[in-house]
């Protein structure tokens, strides 16, 4: 009798193909593509068009092979791997043909590189070097144009370099879903172009120039400023949004030339918007103030740093004594790093003992709920078993975030539901669209859709929360959270939208919490024994410090990287807050409306100026990078806040910044075991708390500082951080919190959300987001994005605008328990009937004068001219 | 353009050489010269009757099966097994879709236009059955967008024929539904690749796919899509009314059946014969096409299409029977599309490849490489040459060059770098005159100014 096969010892099922490249063998995984595959073990087979991050086209023609039993020569870029595939790349067959194509993309590209910016890490210089022919026999004349030409006021194009590889056009069709730009004529004329009177206007354009493999697209803020090799690079997180993308910071002289997408994988997929990547010159505005200054009597004059410093010092010291600690308030601190933050805590909560600090200005969400709800990483919207949109346009707010939304959707085919208040880009995709009047709460029907579109799908319901709608309060967006969460299993995705806000709320820079997600109640006597005292009661939060402020209630008011004139949703309260205040000290690059009147102004540095780590919206820890010394003397956050403690009497004995990350790590039970040295070499960073992630943890093996000296063209491909799991798991004992440190706050799910007011039909309820391109600092310091600035309009369902009796762009004056205004209107079908739309500025003609914090909701009379 | 009306109206004997036409996909638009395109025309003349018989008997395997025996195979050029190219549809997999490649834009092939502006009804007939036998119920037709007349009379055609029942729901009663959408194209020459068609058809930029995967499988809107030719569908009513061995009992080996050819240039009688595959080129274009203008001599003819390698007017050469294996492996030439050009001793060969290769370049989609780059750089080569500022290296470069298209610039079947078959035959010509006339065209080069002259 024969055993049967069920009683022969089961062979371990492969999983993997075994695949010979030149000679070289290795498994691969079934379905791989070989060009991936091949280089991920050793041989990099030349390729222009392929890009991982995006559908393979075979286009450039640069990587075919020869396959063992195949005919002709396929592309190893739309070739998957197969058991026993015998693979060769450099035989003289395929020699030949990568001679060919090179010679065939040479013949009609102009050798201007000397004044090329690409020359020197340029693709096509450096696969010529290695796979191309010497010499051209191509002895006709060269295709000409006219270069180069602009796609939009970011991008210019230079058609003759183009090698039309539509690494640009799939770019813009396929990651950001913008078709600006196509093909337009074939053969050798064939040429990339913007459609007529429609410029590349993407949010995400500047990627196109980082993955351009020649110098074809180029960038207007970076054209003719640097070569490539006199470029040094800081690796870093871009801080212009809380997605704090990684990237690759370079200068050249001391200037900032230069922001490269770096591929993190849970983070940015190496993409970065226009604003982060073209916004790093703000901090060479010649508007900056590099010098302390005081006032003395009614004018401002440059001073020394001690006399700043004793000046403002004095001022503390004065209130406190007069008037109790809870007269100092502290605004801002998301625009710093994490160091900064919470330095900043120490001698608010723990020096001069007020808890009257916020890092938000009033245009976010209760810390309560931020910083205790139940968290979702970004790559948790990847296996989500849906996305719900508890906001208004991420597009405008977290850039990135909405690439990683749009790739969640439509290529991993996870359903969206929609609850913004009006339409956005991504509305078209969504399995459920359900708009709330702002104010309202879901109803039973979207919670049985939601239950619809997740049946038989694993994985969370991933909640994106933001703040879509300034001119409503976030009790409304944490009853709608709340609702979501008692029915669904949900994590929350928050996408408040400041650099560092999260950083800045995890070190206690917000009022009832100290560093660490921990309450003051909480963590009183931990932080007392460590700090020598905390505030006695939970303070203010912005608003409240605002109407403490306009009531004389404040004495003296440190704006720490703030303008809550132009950052505050309701301008009215901000002004006469601000009008009220004794004593304002300004701790600030640059002068706006709120640091005009401040008595002591210090100047900080800026990204790009210090080092430190910044925690992104996934409260992931990761480093920023020093590229630049400071010009003037400029200052880092945290030794001003450090400097002002040892005047007020303390020494904190922080005397760098890696010292300051130890100390939170030791102190802020959230932070514990992130040390500068785990932050430093944790490839992805640290997503707090450490010990629950601790066996994620990749550790880098090749630091990204070398960049230019590693070879040119490096920044086409994705740019990556090499790294590897530690040969020792890191122990979660060792990085969890010490047993008697204070626990992490958990958000109870609690929500006051008021019952919202009755809207009269004739008034239309205000729905204010935020546009990308604002009239805030960084855009307004940077000429180039200036010029992006759209017009303020109200836009309004065409409905009402019959009703209204006004067409699409005419005026209409709009009028708000705060007052009124004359603005443009644009019928927008988009916007549900009843409601009307605007972006937030501080403009003259902004929101900002209509939004009325003390109302739950904003209406609006909306009178024609006529 | 040549002339289009259909040769020796009588019988298909010409001039009295004995040779003769064997008419069956052109037999009623010889026969009803006044109305072969209409319906009252196609009906009076066993129109929709297989169509009938073939619904009626109501077996979808037998089509299928009928069309394998006959050895049919794709009239557009490539000259694939058109019942292996069904049989590649996935089982179960609906909806799927059948596609008519009517963007005849080959230079000098001119027979499916004659077929759909002169008998649209046996083409419409000839969707209908395939359609049912592929089990799909909607069919485009993509159209050449020059085809003013065609594009009338189809579209007119499709909707007498739904009038009579022979489209649309249940039709003639057997519960088959079947729908044609006719598609206009805008003038691409690359359109008529069958990816690049599928990709024009769904509103994107005519550009060739990458295969795998193929149509088969993920054609048209990611769905299963046959594509065939027009002449190829307008044959399957005749295989299904004579029985798919009957029909392959015409013809040579696996040449089965009549093509129609295409014959222009320098012949006395330019026109569409459909001829019985096997016959020489010495009768088809001597014995149907009237011989050569004033009696001169052939040099050279291109047997199968702009596309294909050139032959010469050797015994040789027109002595080969029409049958596409043999002259693929024997001369490297192909049948194509069936179009034959003939050029007297008169014609400069350079001339006649700068103007293939100026086409060439001309439609070029310009989506990879060693074509976009490529066929310029040719076309501006042979202009410099056909102009006398040749170089004595000009013809290696030639050579070389379409050899970085083309590897080792072989024979039919094409080997090629670039993703469809148009860039190899932008370099057919390169490949012909290097190989019949490269001591002509190198003692000219000798002779000529050079490139800075």
């Amino acid at each position: 009798m024969t055993t049967t096969e069920s009683d022969a010892p089961e062979a371990p099922k492969k999983t993997t193909v075994t695949v010979t490249v030149d000679g070289i063998t290795f498994e691969a995984q079934p379905g791989e593509l070989l060009i991936k595959a091949a280089q991920e073990n050793g041989v990099y087979i030349p390729r222009f068009c392929w890009h991982e991050r995006m559908k393979p086209v075979g286009m450039c023609r640069m990587c075919l092979v020869e396959i063992e039993g195949g005919r002709g020569y396929p592309p190893a870029c739309t070739t998957p791997v197969a058991d026993g595939m015998v693979v060769h790349s450099q035989n003289d067959t395929v020699k030949q043909i990568q001679d060919g194509v090179l010679e065939f993309l040479l013949i009609n590209h102009p050798l201007d590189c000397p004044v090329c910016d690409r020359g020197g890490e340029c693709p096509l210089q450096d696969q010529t070097l290695a796979f191309g022919p010497g010499e051209s026999r191509f002895v006709e004349e060269k295709r000409h144009f006219p270069k180069p030409i602009p796609l939009s006021e970011l991008i210019l194009l230079d058609r003759e370099r183009c090698i039309q590889c539509a690494r640009c056009i799939r770019f813009a069709d396929e990651i950001a879903g913008d078709v600006l730009i196509d093909f337009i004529d074939r053969g050798d004329r064939m040429q990339v172009l913007n459609f007529e009177e429609q410029p590349f206007d993407s949010y995400f354009s500047g990627n196109t120039v980082q993955i351009c493999p020649v110098g074809a697209l180029t960038a207007t803020q970076y054209r003719f400023r640097a070569r490539p090799w006199d470029l040094s690079t800081a690796e870093t997180s871009c801080t212009t949004c809380s997605v704090q993308c990684r990237g690759a910071v370079q200068s050249s002289s001391n200037r900032l030339v230069r922001l490269l997408a770096v591929d993190s994988e849970p983070v940015n997929h190496g993409w970065l918007c226009d604003k982060g990547r073209y916004g790093l010159e703000w901090i060479h505005s010649d508007n900056r103030l590099l010098e302390p200054q005081v006032r003395d009597g009614g004018t401002r004059r440059e001073v020394s740093w001690p006399d700043a410093l004793d000046r403002a010092a004095d001022a503390i010291e004065t209130a406190k004594e007069l008037h109790g600690a809870d007269s100092i308030a502290v605004l801002g601190g998301a625009r710093g790093t994490n160091e900064d933050a919470y330095v900043w805590s120490v001698l608010a909560k723990g020096v001069i003992g007020t808890d009257n600090v916020d890092a938000q200005l009033g245009d976010g969400l209760p810390a309560e709920f931020v910083l205790g709800m139940e968290r979702a990483e970004i790559a948790d919207l990847d296996g989500a078993s849906a996305i719900v949109l508890l906001d208004h346009d991420v597009r405008d707010e977290v850039p990135v975030l909405f690439l990683r939304l749009r790739r969640a959707m439509l290529e991993l085919g996870v359903p969206l539901v929609d609850l913004a208040p009006v339409a956005h880009g991504l509305s078209a995709h969504a399995a459920v669209v359900s708009r709330r009047v702002p104010g309202e709460r879901i109803t039973a029907a979207v919670h049985d859709e939601i239950t619809r579109v997740t049946e038989g799908r694993d994985g969370p319901v991933v909640v994106v929360v933001g703040r879509g709608n300034l001119a409503a309060g976030a009790d409304s967006v944490v009853g709608v959270a709340a609702d979501l969460a008692r029915v669904h299993d949900v994590r929350f995705l928050s996408t408040l939208r400041r650099g560092n806000v999260h950083g800045a709320l995890d070190a206690g820079l917000t009022p009832g919490f100290l560093p660490g997600r921990t309450t003051l109640d909480a963590g009183r006597d931990w932080f007392a024994e460590r700090w020598g005292g905390v505030p006695a009661e939970r303070g203010l939060d912005a608003e409240g410090i605002l109407r403490a402020a306009g009531d004389g209630k404040i004495r003296v008011l440190v704006l720490l990287g703030s303008d809550p004139i132009s950052d505050f949703p309701d301008a009215t309260l901000a002004r006469r807050a601000i009008d009220a205040v004794d004593t304002i000290i300004a701790v600030d690059a640059f002068e706006s409306e709120s640091t005009e009147r401040a008595d002591v102004f210090l100047p900080c540095t800026l990204w790009g100026e210090k080092a430190g780590t910044v925690s992104n919206l996934e409260g992931r820890v990761q480093r920023v990078g020093r590229k630049v010394a400071p010009e003037g003397t400029a200052m880092d956050d945290w030794r001003i806040a450090g400097e002002l403690a040892l005047r007020l009497g303390r020494d904190l004995d922080l005397a760098t910044v890696d010292e300051v990350t130890d100390e939170i790590a030791r102190v802020a039970p959230a932070f514990a075991g992130v040390t500068s040295d785990i932050v430093e070499s944790a490839r992805d960073g640290v997503v707090l708390p450490f010990s629950a992630h601790a066996a994620e943890i990749v550790l880098r093996t090749r630091d990204l500082t070398l960049m230019a000296d590693d070879g040119a063209g490096v920044s086409w491909d994705p740019i990556k951080v090499e790294g590897e799991t530690p040969a020792e798991p890191v122990d979660e004992a060792e990085v969890a919190a010490p047993a008697d440190a204070p626990p992490l706050y958990e958000w109870d799910g609690h929500a006051a959300q008021p019952d919202p007011p009755g809207r009269d039909a004739y008034a239309l309820r205000l729905v204010v987001g935020r546009a990308l391109y604002d009239d805030g600092r960084l855009v307004s310091e940077v000429p180039l994005l200036q010029r992006l600035v759209g017009e303020p309009e109200l836009r309004v369902h065409p409905s009402d605008l019959a009703r209204i009796g006004v067409d699409s762009g005419g005026q209409v004056k709009v009028t708000s328990t705060r007052g009124s205004q004359v603005v443009a209107v644009r019928s927008d079908a988009g916007v549900p009937a009843g409601i009307a739309c605007m972006d937030f500025s501080a403009d003259a003609l902004g929101a900002a004068l209509l939004i009325d914090a003390r109302q739950p909701v904003v209406d609006l009379r909306v009178e024609s001219l006529r | 353009m040549p002339d289009l009306t259909p040769n020796g109206a009588t019988g298909g004997t010409s001039g009295g050489t004995g040779v003769e036409e064997t008419r069956i996909v052109t037999r009623r638009l010889h026969d009803r010269v006044d109305d072969s395109w209409t319906l009252d025309g196609s009906l009076a003349s066993g129109g929709y009757e297989v169509l009938r018989a073939v619904l009626a008997k109501g077996d979808a395997a037998d089509v299928q099966e009928q069309v394998k025996l006959s050895g049919l195979r794709g009239r557009g050029g490539a000259g694939f097994p058109t019942a292996q190219k069904w049989s590649f549809l996935p089982p179960n997999s609906f909806p799927r879709y059948l596609v008519v490649n009517a963007d005849e834009g080959e230079p000098s092939t001119f027979k499916d236009r004659m077929l759909l502006e002169l008998d649209p009804h046996q083409l419409i007939e000839g969707i209908t059955i395939a359609s049912y036998a592929v089990q799909c119920n909607l069919a485009f037709v993509y159209v050449r967008g020059e085809f003013a007349l065609g594009h009338e009379r189809l579209t007119r055609a499709i909707d007498d024929a739904r009038g009579k029942g022979f489209l649309g729901k249940n039709i003639l009663g057997s519960g088959f539904d079947c729908e044609i959408v006719v598609h206009r194209g805008a003038g691409a020459y690359i359109c008529g690749e069958e990816t690049a068609l599928l990709e024009s058809l769904e509103g994107e930029r005519g550009m060739p796919r990458i295969r795998p995967p193929f149509p088969a499988i993920e054609g048209l809107y990611a769905k299963p899509t046959v594509v065939n030719n027009v002449e190829t569908l307008s044959t399957v009513p005749h295989i299904m009314q004579m029985g798919g061995e009957e029909y392959a009992k015409l013809g040579v080996n696996r040449s089965t059946g009549t093509r129609i050819f295409s014959v222009s240039g320098h012949v006395n009688k330019p026109g569409n014969y459909e001829v019985e595959l096997g016959m020489s080129f010495r009768d088809l274009l001597y014995g149907l096409a009237g011989g050569i203008r004033e009696d001169r001599k052939i040099k050279f003819f291109i047997p199968g299409g702009a596309s294909s390698q050139w032959l010469t007017g050797s015994d040789e050469h027109l002595d080969a029977p029409l049958d596409m294996d043999f002259v693929q492996q024997t001369f490297g030439v192909m049948l194509g599309s069936g179009a034959v050009m003939v050029f007297d001793e008169t014609v400069d060969p350079v001339l006649v490849a700068w103007r293939l290769a100026k086409f060439f370049a001309h439609e070029s989609c310009g989506k990879c490489t060693p074509c976009r780059e490529g066929t310029g750089w040719v076309e501006k080569v042979l202009y410099r040459m056909s102009q006398g500022l040749g170089r004595p290296q000009d013809l290696d470069l030639l050579v070389s060059v379409g050899s970085n298209i083309s590897p080792g610039l072989v024979n039919a079947p094409f080997v090629q770098t670039t993703i469809c078959p148009l860039g190899p035959s932008a370099v057919s010509c390169v490949a012909s005159i290097d190989k019949f006339f490269r001591d002509e065209v190198l003692t000219r080069l000798s002779n000529d100014a050079g490139v800075h002259a």
